[in-house]
């Protein structure tokens, strides 16, 4: 046999084990998929569904945070043709229906210009505000409130 | 003279002459029976024909619901739920009650006439349409007082307490308001129509 080709073979087999190896070492350090452990053939149990708390309002964690939503909105119709939200907290319906008025910034064009409705900026209520849950932190994390900080 | 003249009658005529003849050769006990039992077909067959109709399955037979409202419904709580109770779409559509179910039958007419025209064929025809027909359901629900919503909900049973803090306000207001259930609860379970913005009594779901 030439030697570059047992050189080659000698390159090809240390490459194969290495890789293996490594795939390993990987493997046990913990780095892993989205679905865990749990092998490709394997069902995987759903993860549990964080329900919405409906009672208190949640007091916002920093000035800017877009506040909670107390209360279910399955279903709510939020698209070209209708905002189901805006029928309680638009002014002035906001006061008969006892709901929080959407924010003042909320009536202001991207331009800056005052309208007399929502801007359509903020016509997906849902981008920024969702139901509030008392769900635990989906990694930890040292984050505190900066009312805290002070 | 008047033979001939009985010769000349129309077939009809002569039906009819045989219809108000009194009967000679029948007896009329057996008279009674056959009328007897062929009320009961006719009538049997009657109500048959509108429980045959009177199901969702017929309902979304037609494309035109299939593919626009049944869609959306699906989504919706009465469909799918946590106790699996279901309202289909005769019980929100169409009256319990004989006499009101019959003129509903009677209006369905109209409704088949239309399938056959082809008035609502695709998605853009029904959209363009949608307000028009959702106002006609809001406005029957406001006159018989959402009497549908009620054969399953009413009010004297809710337990308040039970409720979302929201529901409850709006709860207690709508009985002392003389409010129904179709005043606040529009697009219960379909999608609101495009241009319900600025319709009379319907909060502004938009702009
Ligand atoms: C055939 C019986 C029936 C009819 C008719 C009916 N509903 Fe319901 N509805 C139910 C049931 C059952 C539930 C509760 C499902 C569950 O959560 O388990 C429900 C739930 C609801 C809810 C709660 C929604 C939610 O998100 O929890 C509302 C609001 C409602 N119905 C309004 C209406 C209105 C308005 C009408 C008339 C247009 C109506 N219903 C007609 C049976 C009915
Ligand atoms: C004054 C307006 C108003 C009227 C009238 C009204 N509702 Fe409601 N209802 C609400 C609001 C607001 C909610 C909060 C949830 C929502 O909007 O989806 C609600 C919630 C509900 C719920 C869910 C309760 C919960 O918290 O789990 C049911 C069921 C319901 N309504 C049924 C009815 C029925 C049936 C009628 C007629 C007999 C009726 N409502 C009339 C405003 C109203
Ligand atoms: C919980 C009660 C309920 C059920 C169940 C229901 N509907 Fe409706 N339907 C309504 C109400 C209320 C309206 C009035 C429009 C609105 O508020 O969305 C309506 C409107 C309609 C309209 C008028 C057009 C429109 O889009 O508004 C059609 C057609 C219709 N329903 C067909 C059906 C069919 C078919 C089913 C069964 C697959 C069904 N509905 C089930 C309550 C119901």
């Amino acid at each position: 046999m030439k030697t570059w080709m047992k050189a080659t073979a000698v390159a090809i087999a240390v490459a194969v084990i290495t890789v293996m190896s490594v795939d390993g070492a990987i493997a046990q350090d913990g780095v892993q998929s989205l679905r865990g452990g749990t092998a490709l053939d394997e069902g995987l149990r759903a993860a549990d569904i964080a329900r919405p708390n409906t009672g208190k309002r949640f007091t916002r964690n920093y000035r800017q945070q877009p506040p909670l939503i107390p209360h279910r909105i399955d279903k709510y119709q939020i698209d070209l043709k209708a905002n189901q939200c805006m029928g309680c907290h638009d002014w002035p319906q906001n006061v008969d229906a006892n709901a929080p008025k959407i924010s003042e910034t909320h009536y202001v064009s991207p331009t800056g210009v005052r309208l007399n409705k929502v801007s359509g900026s903020r016509w997906f209520c849902n981008q920024c505000h969702v139901p509030q849950s008392l769900a635990k932190a989906l990694v930890p994390n040292t984050f505190t409130s900066s009312n805290d900080m002070r | 003279m008047s033979a001939s003249n009985d010769d000349n009658k129309s077939t009809l005529g002569r039906f009819w002459g045989w219809l108000r003849r009194p009967s000679a050769g029948l007896a009329v006990g057996t008279l009674l029976v056959v009328g007897f039992f062929t009320g009961i077909l006719f009538w049997g067959g009657f109500n048959w024909s509108m429980e045959m109709t009177n199901n969702e399955a017929f309902c979304i037979s037609c494309h035109e619901m299939e593919d626009n409202v049944y869609q959306e419904y699906r989504e919706t709580v009465h469909y799918s739920n946590r106790t699996g109770v279901r309202a289909t779409c005769p019980d929100c559509h169409v009256p319990k009650s004989w006499i009101h179910k019959i003129a509903r039958k009677i209006q369905a007419s109209n409704e088949l006439y239309h399938h056959f025209l082809g008035t609502l064929d695709t998605r853009e025809k029904y959209e363009a349409k949608r307000l028009t027909l959702a106002k006609n359901v809001w406005k029957v629900m406001k006159e018989t007082d959402s009497r549908e919503c009620r054969n399953c909900h009413s009010f004297e049973y809710m337990d308040f307490v039970e409720q979302e803090k929201r529901s409850q306000g709006s709860h207690e207001e709508a009985i002392d308001d003389n409010m129904t259930c179709i005043d606040c609860h529009k697009g219960i379970a379909h999608e609101l129509p495009a241009g319900i913005i600025g319709v009379d009594g319907v909060p502004n779901m938009g702009n």
